[in-house]
């Protein structure tokens, strides 16, 4: 019988040592680092190519491909950083990755540092997850201890130190210039691209900024070849990934499983949603991805064919919300989000958003008109495609899709004369509150 | 604030070994400014102007900064900063709730300290968490799966100064201080002690265990290539 999920990042997080070194190498862990440096930097690069991985962090940019931007022999230095500012509202892999498995996550950086011929590495980490910050400390203590970090490493003649770096609290660090301007001690504001940072990242040196469950998928691709992984997944989204899914579902959780996985079949796995409820809408990839329906249960979660169906795959952060739930509270707080994390270097995302904040308030208290919604979907019109960064067009998202989709929805509140649902129905504990 | 020459000292010590690990000074900025707020619960003046004299900065520089991030605080925060995901899934979910209760029942606001110093309330945006919702942190540690009733017993426990454990992260909880001093790089003694994953964090894999499933590199169960564009797996 096929196998629904596939847990590999996942597989020994019950373990309760399993963040250690010692579990990770009983585990097998390691075993790829020695491989990978008995091949030449470049066929490390060409494995990662054929293997499909595409980068796990939401773009989904092909890993190889980004790695073999990096100019050889140009005389600088280069730099890996590891994007683990995992901050997109509904995404939270990184961070359980982190905290039980951060091995898998430094024997990537390794790997990946030698195939770049880097011989420094940051691991950008968001400041508020304090335990994660522990291991991860430790993770690289243990490793510098064991000789997989420091000089000379297995005796190949590598070198490798890694920094790991705790953020200050802003989600726009994600973005991956604006994490390098972050890393370089300056507001994090995005840069202009071109140049991309493999040509002038990090101090204007070749970098490669990588998601980290892109990276701890690498050792996987080394032990068991391109091909295997490659075997996974659709025939242009590779692989299996880890699928986030919260909200109304019996069963929020972690679920590891090939890229293609349906949320149907998700669900079926997690119980479906909450007893008595059912499916209003959900997003395939956190809040800067367009809104799905009940209609869109069979999409395959896909990079491909959930762009077909009209939203994107992003960082497969399945927020799920049922019947009890206002639409427009959902937009308007992640509006506020936006509103609140646009870093203000351009004008649309910078005014745009403190606008629709202020529409969908009115429309939130009833007092908006069908002129309202035309007016967000101008102000839309305005940011998205316009602003400095991806996170205007994300700010938009919400907005446009949840229009398109439940227009009748914003009306009602005005007919109402306020919000028709109860806050409460919709809360985990809405029998406590009766 | 002022700090005292002794304060000084001993941070310009750590300062100096902070900015050794990157390849050029400035990077060292966000882990100062942790490290200041460390030693006095928030970044004052003098903190801000001793990051700046460390790194040869001006306090302009520092100061554009120290604004642009909201780890970073300009007035005293409590023992414990504790904060309520208000993020779409968690306000809906019930931290809404949660978070208009607490305010009543602390009697402050959002960025409010109670008069007794002890807690400084603030609602955050998504926490990575979302699997654990409604979500609540307590000195950047986790407490998961909250309620109105839950969230009072929390902060009415760490008013109380009880032993208070966060669902989610070391048995010991830091104070806010101590987690600032964590986040600047200098981690305490708890990394291989807490907890490792929760029960949502596990939720696929039990079931991946029960029915035998796992990634098989060259093993016949393997998961065939599934064509673009179709729905895929059927059974169920």
């Amino acid at each position: 019988m096929t196998s629904l999920l596939t847990p590999e990042l996942t597989a020994r997080w019950d373990e309760p040592d399993s963040f250690t070194l010692a579990a990770y190498r009983r585990a097998g862990g390691y075993q790829a680092l020695p491989k990978a440096l008995r091949m030449q930097p470049d066929d490390l690069v060409q494995m990662t190519k054929d293997s499909g991985l595409r980068g796990r962090g939401g773009a989904g940019f092909p890993t190889g491909m980004k790695w073999g931007f990096i100019p050889q022999g140009d005389g600088k230095p280069h730099y890996l950083v590891v994007n683990a500012d995992e901050s997109e509202p509904g995404a939270c892999k990184d961070i359980p990755t982190m905290l039980a498995n951060p091995q898998a996550l430094i024997e990537g950086i390794v790997i990946a540092c030698y195939a770049i011929r880097a011989d420094k590495a940051f691991i950008y980490v968001r400041g508020e997850v304090l335990h994660v910050i522990r291991r991860l400390h430790h993770a690289v203590a243990e490793a510098y201890a064991a000789g997989f970090l420091g000089r000379n490493i297995l005796g190949s003649g590598f070198d490798l130190n890694v920094v790991v770096h705790a953020g200050a609290g802003a989600y726009i660090c994600g973005e991956e210039t604006a994490l390098l301007d972050s890393l370089e001690g300056l507001r994090g504001q995005p840069r202009l691209k071109p140049p991309f940072p493999a040509i002038a990242g990090l101090y204007a040196c070749p970098t490669v900024v990588n998601n980290v469950e892109s990276i701890a998928s690498i050792p996987y691709i080394i032990n068991n070849g391109a091909a295997d992984f490659a075997a996974f997944g659709t025939e242009k989204s590779k692989g299996f990934g880890i699928f986030s899914l919260s909200g109304h579902v019996t069963t929020p959780g972690q679920y590891e499983a090939p890229l293609g996985t349906t949320l149907r079949e998700l669900l079926g796995l997690a119980g479906g949603i909450r007893a008595g409820h059912t499916l209003k809408f959900w997003t395939p990839g956190g809040s800067s991805t367009p809104l799905f329906t009940d209609q869109h249960l069979d999409v395959p979660l896909d990079y491909e064919s959930v762009a077909a169906a009209g939203s994107m795959l992003g960082t497969r952060s399945l927020q799920i919300f049922d019947e009890t739930t206002c639409v427009i509270r959902v937009v308007l707080r992640w509006t506020e989000f936006y509103r609140h994390e646009s870093c203000g270097k351009c004008t649309p995302c910078r005014e745009g958003t403190y606008w629709m904040v202020q529409v969908l308030e009115q429309l939130e208290r009833g007092e908006g008109s069908e002129a309202d919604l035309e007016k967000l979907l101008d102000i839309c019109d305005n940011i998205v495609g316009r602003s400095f960064c991806a996170l205007g067009d994300a700010a938009g998202m919400p907005v446009i899709s949840s229009i398109k989709l439940f227009r009748d929805e914003y009306i009602e509140h005005s007919k109402h004369g306020g919000c028709p649902f109860d806050p409460s129905a919709s809360s985990l504990f809405a029998r406590e509150l009766a | 604030m002022a700090l005292s020459d002794e304060q000084r000292a001993r941070l310009a010590a750590d300062a100096a070994e902070i900015i050794g690990r990157y390849p050029r000074s400035r990077s060292a900025l966000l882990p100062l400014l942790h490290l200041v707020q460390a030693e006095e619960g928030y970044v004052s003046a003098d903190g801000l102007a001793f990051c700046a004299g460390q790194l040869g900065l001006t306090e302009a520089e520092v100061t554009a900064v120290v604004s642009f991030y909201t780890m970073y605080k300009r007035r005293p925060v409590g023992d414990y900063h504790v904060g309520v995901c208000t993020n779409a899934l968690c306000a809906v979910m019930g931290g809404d709730a949660i978070f208009a209760d607490l305010q009543q029942h602390l009697g402050v606001g959002n960025d409010e300290t109670t008069p007794d110093g002890k807690i400084t309330l603030e609602h955050l945006e998504c926490n990575a968490a979302c699997d654990y919702a409604p979500v609540m942190m307590v000195n950047w540690e986790f407490f998961d799966d909250m309620t109105p009733q839950s969230a009072r017993a929390l902060v009415d426990g760490l008013r109380a100064g009880a032993d208070i454990s966060p669902t989610r992260g070391a048995p010991r909880l830091c104070s806010w201080r101590e987690a600032s001093r964590i986040l600047a790089g200098y981690p305490d003694d708890q990394a291989t002690a807490g907890h490792t994953a929760g029960h949502a964090t596990l939720a696929g894999l039990r079931i991946a265990r029960e029915h035998g499933w796992e990634p098989q590199p060259s093993g016949s169960s393997r998961s065939a290539a599934r064509q673009p564009g179709t729905a895929a797996g059927g059974q169920q």
